[in-house]
C-alpha cells in the first residue's frame, strides 16, 4: 500500500430549495398566527375556567399553598407567552449544543464511523446565537415572571417576603452573576464552535492532518468547558425556576435529555439527507450506529430520570417531593400527562422500538424513534420548567403549537443554512476513508 | 454452532496466510461446489458470517428472554414477599412500593441475562468440562487463517477438494482426522 495515502472526495452539494425556504416561511408565519390566536385567548381568559377551580383546590391543599398563592397574585397572561419561549429555547439549544458535544468526543475519541456525516452535527450548532439572544431577551423581559429568585423582597431581612431559603442562595443566584454565566455558557459554545467549523472548512480546501489535530485540541477544550457549564446552565436556566428545590441528579440529567434530544435530531437530518439522494457515503452501519446511540442515552436519560426520581421518593423530603408532588397531582393534576408522556417516549418507546438490529438498520423505523425521542424531549422540558413558571395557568394550546412550529422552522432554516456552506461530505478529512468502509 | 463429536469425521484444512485471502476463498470455494464446515480465525474478518452464509445470530432473542425472565422473576418475588405473604409498611409508602423495588428489578435483569449467555456461549460453541473440542490448527489462534471441510459431507474426493483449497490461494492443504 502506497505510504502517502489519497483520501476520497466525494461532491455533494446540498441544495437549499425556494421550495423548502417557502415552507418553511409559511410555517413560521403559521406559528406567528397560533401564538397570535392564543395570545388572544389568554389575554380575554378564554380557555382558562376549568383550571381557576383547581388552582383553588391546590393552593388550600398546604404544600405548595405559598407559592402557588403568590404566584397566583402576581399572574399575568403573558407569562405563559415567556415560559413557552423559554422552554423551547432551551429544548433547541440543547439540540444546537449537542452538535458540537457529538463532534467534540468524535474527535477527541478520534472516532473514524462519523467522518462521512459530520457535517450535520457541525451545521447545529449555528442556531446557538439565535436561542441565546432570545433568552437574554425573555430573562430582561419577563425575568420576574419565570424566575421567582429575581424578587428583591427575597432576601430583604425581616420584610414580608423574606426567604432565607433564597436568601441563602443569593451568592449564587443574583442577576448580575447569572447574567454573566449566561453569556459566558453560549459564547464559549459558540465560540469554540467557530473555531472547529472554521478548522474543518479549512481542511476542506487544504489537507493535511494539521487541522484536524487542532480540532482535537479545541474539542477537548470545548468538553472540559461543557463538563462544567452543562450542569450550571441547567441549573441556572431550568432548576433555578424551583427555587427553594434543588437536585444533585439535575445537571447530568438535563445533559442526558439535551444529548439525546441531538442525537435524535442529527439522527434524523441524516436519514431525510440519505433519502433525498445526499450522503451518499452513508450505509446502514451508520444508521445502525446512531440508532444504538440513541437507543443508549435514551436509557441513559431514564437511568438518571429515575436515579432523580427514586431517592426522592424514597427518602420522602417534604422540600424534595413538593417537585414531583406539582406535576404529579398538583394544579389540578394537568402536568400528569405530559409528565407520563415524557417517561413513555423517552424511555418506553425508543427502548421497545430501537431493540433490534433490523429497526436500526431501517430508515422509517429510525425516522419513528427519532420522532418519539424529540416529542418525549419536548416534554421532558416542558414538565421542567412549565409547573414553576404557570402553574395552574399551564395547558396545551395554540400558544404551545405555535411557539413549537416557529423554534422548529427557524432551527431548520438555520441547519439548512449551514449545510448549503459547505461540501456535504468532508473533503480531506484524515478518517473519511475509514467511515465510507464502514461495516458493523 | 455445536459441533457434533463423530469418532470417524475425516476433514480436510487449508491454512492460509492473509485474511483476505481467505475471505476470497470463502467465495470460491463455494462456487466451486465445496461445503464448509467452518472458518477460524485469530481475530474477526469483516464480511466473513456473510459470505459464509451463515444464518444471522439469534443470540439476541435469547438475551432478550433471559433478561424478561430475569424481571419477571423479581417482580414476582418482590410482590410475594412484600406485597402478599407479609406486607409491611417502609417510610409511609404502599406495601408494594414498586419504584422502590425497579433497582432490584433491573439487578435480577441484568443477572439472568449475564448468567444465561455464559450458558448459551458454552452451549452454542460446544464446549464443557467433557466435551472434546475439535481443533483442526492451532495456528488459526496465532496468525493463520485456517478452513475445515467435512469429507463426509462433500460428494467430491479429497483430491478434487484439495485442488480447490490450493487454487484459492490455500498455503498448506493438511488432513485431520478425529
Amino acid at each position: 500500500m502506497a505510504h502517502t495515502h489519497s483520501i476520497p472526495s466525494v461532491d455533494e452539494q446540498f441544495e437549499f430549495t425556494a421550495e423548502s425556504k417557502r415552507r418553511l416561511t409559511i410555517g413560521i408565519i403559521a406559528g406567528v398566527v397560533l401564538v397570535g390566536i392564543g395570545a388572544f385567548m389568554a389575554a380575554k381568559g378564554i380557555g382558562g375556567h376549568e383550571h381557576a377551580e383547581a388552582a383553588h383546590g391546590a393552593a388550600a391543599h398546604g404544600g405548595a399553598a405559598h407559592e402557588a398563592a403568590t404566584e397566583a397574585h402576581h399572574y399575568k397572561w403573558t407569562t405563559r407567552l415567556w415560559a413557552n419561549v423559554w422552554v423551547n429555547s432551551i429544548y433547541f439549544t440543547g439540540a444546537a449544543v449537542a452538535g458540537m458535544f457529538f463532534l467534540a468526543y468524535n474527535y477527541l475519541g478520534q472516532a473514524g464511523w462519523s467522518a462521512v456525516f459530520k457535517r450535520v452535527p457541525e451545521a447545529l450548532p449555528a442556531f446557538l446565537p439565535v436561542t441565546g439572544v432570545i433568552m437574554l431577551i425573555t430573562f430582561f423581559v419577563a425575568g420576574h415572571d419565570l424566575f421567582h429568585w429575581t424578587h428583591e423582597g427575597l432576601y430583604e431581612v425581616g420584610g414580608p417576603e423574606y426567604d432565607p431559603i433564597i436568601a441563602g442562595k443569593k451568592g449564587f443566584l443574583n442577576t448580575p452573576f447569572f447574567l454573566g454565566r449566561m453569556i459566558f455558557y453560549f459564547v464559549s459554545w459558540y465560540g469554540l464552535w467557530r473555531v472547529v467549523r472554521k478548522y474543518s472548512l479549512q481542511e476542506d480546501l487544504e489537507g493535511g492532518t494539521a487541522y484536524y489535530e487542532k480540532s482535537i485540541k479545541y474539542s477537548t477544550a470545548f468538553l472540559v468547558v461543557f463538563a462544567v457549564t452543562s450542569s450550571t446552565s441547567a441549573w441556572d436556566l431550568i432548576m433555578s425556576i424551583d427555587t427553594h428545590w434543588f437536585s444533585t441528579m439535575f445537571g447530568w440529567y438535563t445533559l442526558a435529555s439535551w444529548h439525546v434530544t441531538g442525537l435524535a435530531v442529527i439522527t434524523l437530518v441524516v436519514v431525510s439527507l440519505k433519502e433525498k439522494g445526499y450522503l451518499k457515503g452513508v450505509n446502514d452501519s451508520h444508521f445502525h450506529d446512531l440508532g444504538k446511540f440513541m437507543f443508549a442515552f435514551s436509557i441513559f436519560w431514564a437511568y438518571v430520570w429515575f436515579a432523580q426520581f427514586m431517592l426522592i421518593y424514597y427518602a420522602n423530603l417534604p422540600e424534595e417531593t413538593i417537585y414531583y408532588r406539582e406535576r404529579f397531582s398538583g394544579y389540578g393534576g394537568i402536568y400528569k400527562a405530559p409528565f407520563f408522556i415524557n417517561i413513555f417516549m423517552c424511555f418506553v418507546f425508543p427502548f421497545l422500538v430501537l431493540m433490534t438490529r433490523d429497526a436500526k438498520r431501517t430508515p422509517i423505523i429510525l425516522k419513528i424513534a427519532c420522532w418519539g425521542i424529540l416529542v418525549g424531549h419536548y416534554f421532558d422540558f416542558y414538565t421542567n420548567i412549565m409547573p414553576g413558571t404557570v402553574g395552574e395557568h399551564g395547558g396545551f394550546g395554540p400558544i404551545e403549537f405555535g411557539m413549537i412550529l416557529i423554534f422548529a422552522c427557524a432551527f431548520i432554516w438555520s441547519v439548512s443554512a449551514q449545510l448549503t456552506k459547505a461540501n456535504l461530505i468532508p473533503k480531506n478529512h484524515p478518517m473519511l476513508e475509514e467511515s465510507l468502509h464502514h461495516d458493523i | 454452532m455445536s459441533v457434533q463429536h463423530n469418532d470417524s469425521a475425516k476433514f480436510l484444512v487449508g491454512v492460509y496466510d492473509d485474511d483476505e485471502v481467505v475471505l476470497k476463498a470463502v467465495t470460491e470455494v463455494k462456487s466451486a461446489g465445496v461445503r464448509i464446515h467452518e472458518v477460524y480465525s485469530p481475530f474477526p474478518i469483516h464480511g466473513l458470517d456473510v459470505a459464509l452464509g451463515h444464518p444471522r445470530t439469534r443470540i439476541g432473542i435469547a438475551a432478550f428472554l433471559f433478561g424478561l425472565s430475569g424481571l419477571l422473576t423479581m417482580i414476582a418475588l418482590t410482590y410475594y414477599t412484600m406485597g402478599y405473604d407479609w406486607p409491611m409498611i417502609i417510610g409511609g409508602k404502599d406495601h408494594y412500593a414498586y419504584p422502590a423495588y425497579i433497582p432490584v428489578m433491573f439487578e435480577l435483569t441484568v443477572l439472568f441475562t449475564a448468567l444465561g449467555m455464559v450458558g448459551t456461549f458454552l452451549v452454542s460453541n460446544g464446549l464443557g468440562p467433557t466435551v472434546k473440542p475439535l481443533m483442526f490448527d492451532l495456528r488459526s489462534t496465532d496468525n493463520k487463517f485456517v478452513m475445515a471441510i467435512d469429507l463426509s459431507k462433500n460428494k467430491q474426493s479429497e483430491a478434487e477438494i484439495a485442488t480447490v483449497l490450493r487454487a484459492s490461494g490455500a498455503a498448506e492443504v493438511n488432513v485431520k482426522q478425529f
